[in-house]
């Protein structure tokens, strides 16, 4: 059998991925690319990445088996992978523990990220501290007045948070404002990405540091019910938390991979942020070809989604390609349907999970009923929703 | 020849540099569009770049993200650019135009159909920030078998081998960015440009131009000294930020003529 062996030399997933920036930063990506050929491998690189992994981020994760949600719903057991235990309460962490020290191996003294709602910010903010790292991030101002809870957090951790007012105002202004300031100080700054988007090598490299989810479940899986699951479920903002747990499971056959889109008010209404649900147009933003929601012109328009971390017009190449090939399927859920699935978690299983993953649980939830009670659903639970719980109480009128 | 070639042989012949003014189709309003390029024509410039607004313009500082903004309020796309391209050639069929701007929009045509269109509307170039030569596939061959230039950009951070690999798919000319950093930022290093400049004509017959921080007449006048063609972007967009609609064409013209007067001067 061939196994599954992507991108390519240059990033490329069949006409996905690759390397769409200005000239000016062609050079920064360059040195990138090598020095992350150079160190993937490299035992003692990856020692200390595992050794931050289990005693500063509490890895592995446990799997939980979300039992009485299974009987409630009646049909497949629920299995969750527990990203929400994580130090700094996502699986953002992961991935921002394996760039930062590849900052350090490139002698790069100060770090910068854009974020959302603030999760990537944060686990961008903890571990340049950890490292003794100067931190700035970028967030649209938008996000800024939403996520108030975290910018704090990030100050706390001694990062400076920029608030971007251009554009929409929220991630992919940010990441539009991270990427500037990289071409200007690119001598002494690495740019963490925060998902599997953006040029050539990060969407292999985000993937490759959050594979840990993938590589964990699987073994974790066969100890707890000795076999694997029919399915494993994830939702995809840029699609990190989802290429983190399918990339180890892309050669084992007989298991469906589910990302789950936000359909935010419902598809029909075109206020949403599913660009692979709804089969946008092909084009290229932040350094990448891929799905992407634009109008006519190829000018990118504003999403929707009741979770700020899958407010993202775009996703990453290799969910396109997936999505292609038919490896994967892509499905989105709807602001209520997550909103719905939230409060199931957080009554039955004493659980309160973030928004982003409510998306999928909403979905394990409708394909769990169409299953019988032997087949088992794994969602990746890709973090807890205390960052949420303003949005949650202002959806239902309660003043905190 | 292209009307680029041309341009380039006869300030060449005259021993003189080319001013190459950019603004942003549609910034501040569509409806001055046209006669803003006019203006800067009368008032000196050799060719123009006229900028295609784009949602997510990644290589731009503030200045010329706000024109782009500003723009797309009008909902000015690059069919509409077209448009005002085809109205400027009614009256003016010898400045070259050149269109820069990123891939989306042109991915949102497809290759064909823009260099199609891009002919029908006479324009001469086209810079595609986000396009270097080893993904934009058959964009080069496609504008080229229509006699229409790709111009790329090279920068402070380009080594000998990419200067090669992009003088062999360039025409026109080709680009360099004087500094790190993107559009409107403000650390012109002129001795360090300058010997950029003589190596990238080690490597190329082409015309070099240069842009990005060219400021004021004192920045035009060191930087024409030393390359084929000055490119002034973001201070341009900043005399149509600051202008009202009764001043707008004299403020432009106003600054054209002292960086006209600076560049003939080097
Ligand atoms: C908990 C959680 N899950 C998922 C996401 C979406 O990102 P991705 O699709 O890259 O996993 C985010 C982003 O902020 C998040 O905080």
């Amino acid at each position: 059998m061939q196994l599954y062996d992507m991108p390519d030399a240059r990033g490329h997933f069949g006409q996905y991925g690759g390397t769409f920036v200005a000239e000016t930063l062609v050079e920064a990506l360059e040195e990138l690319r090598v020095m992350y050929e150079k160190y993937r491998h490299d035992p003692v690189f990856l020692a200390e990445y595992a050794y931050d992994l289990k005693h500063f981020v509490g890895r592995p994760s446990p799997i939980y088996h979300a039992k009485r949600l299974s009987d409630k719903v009646g049909g497949a057991q629920i299995y969750l992978k527990r990203e929400d235990l994580n130090h700094t309460g996502a699986h953002k962490i992961n991935n921002t523990i394996g760039q930062a020290l590849l900052a350090k191996r490139m002698g790069k003294p100060r770090v910068i990220a854009e974020t959302g709602a603030g999760q990537h910010g944060v686990a961008t903010a903890t571990i340049a501290a950890r490292l003794g790292l100067e931190c700035v991030v970028y967030m649209g101002s938008e996000d800024v007045k939403r996520q108030a809870p975290n910018v704090f957090r990030m100050k706390l951790l001694g990062a400076t948070v920029v608030p971007v007012e251009s554009g929409s105002k929220t991630l992919k202004d940010a990441l539009n404002e991270a990427m500037r300031d990289w071409v200007t100080n690119v001598h002494n700054t690495f740019y963490i990405i925060g998902t599997v988007a953006g040029p050539h090598p990060y969407p292999m490299m985000v993937r490759d540091f959050q594979a840990i989810i993938g590589i964990e479940a699987k073994q974790q899986m066969m100890e707890m019910v000795g076999r694997q699951p029919e399915a494993v479920v994830a939702c995809v903002g840029g699609g990190s938390n989802a290429m983190g747990i399918f990339y180890p499971y892309i050669d084992v056959p007989n298991v469906r991979l589910i990302g789950v889109e936000a359909a935010g008010l419902g598809m029909e209404t075109g206020k949403h942020a599913a660009p692979l649900t709804a089969n946008s147009a092909v084009g290229v933003l932040h350094g990448n070809r891929t799905y992407l929601m634009q109008d006519a012109d190829g000018n990118i328009i504003e999403t929707h989604s009741i979770s700020a971390g899958l407010d993202y017009p775009g996703v990453g190449p290799e969910h396109a390609w997936l999505k292609d090939i038919k490896r994967a399927e892509y499905v989105a859920v709807t602001d209520d349907e997550a909103m719905a699935a939230f409060h199931n978690l957080c009554r039955t299983e004493g659980i309160i999970p973030a928004l982003e993953s409510s998306h999928g649980l909403a979905y394990a939830e409708k394909l769990a009923k169409t299953m019988s009670k032997d087949k088992i659903i794994l969602v990746n639970l890709s973090g807890r929703g205390d960052k949420d719980i303003n949005t949650v109480a202002k959806l239902a009128n309660i003043s905190l | 020849m292209s009307r680029i070639k041309t341009v380039f042989a006869s300030l060449k012949q005259q021993g003189k540099t080319a001013l190459i003014p950019y603004i942003t189709a549609g910034d501040p309003h569509p409806k001055f569009t046209v006669s803003l390029m006019h203006t800067l024509v009368e008032h000196g410039a050799d060719m123009i770049e006229l900028g295609v607004p784009f949602s997510d313009p990644m290589a731009d500082g503030p200045v010329i993200q706000r024109a782009s903004e500003r723009a797309l309020l009008h909902k000015v796309g690059l069919t509409v650019v077209l448009d005002m391209v085809k109205t400027f050639r009614q009256t003016d069929q010898a400045t070259p135009i050149i269109l820069m701007g990123y891939a989306n929009p042109i991915e949102a045509v497809g290759a064909v159909a823009f260099a199609d269109k891009a002919k029908a509307a006479d324009v001469d170039g086209v810079i595609t920030v986000d396009y270097p030569p080893e993904e934009c596939g058959s964009f080069v061959k496609e504008l080229q078998d229509r006699d229409i230039d790709p111009v790329f950009l090279l920068s402070p951070t380009t080594d000998a081998k990419r200067v090669e690999l992009i003088v062999n798919q360039a025409s026109g000319f080709v680009y360099y960015v004087s500094l790190k950093g993107v559009t409107g930022a403000a650390n012109l290093d002129i001795v360090e440009v300058a010997g950029r400049v003589a190596s990238i004509r080690e490597q190329t017959n082409l015309p070099v131009g240069v842009g990005f921080g060219i400021r004021d007449a004192a920045t035009a006048k060191a930087t024409a000294a030393i390359a084929d063609a000055v490119v002034v972007g973001s201070r341009m967009v900043l005399a149509i930020e600051g202008s009202n609609e009764a001043n707008l064409l004299s403020n432009v013209a106003n600054l054209m003529t002292e960086l006209k007067t600076a560049v003939d001067a080097a």
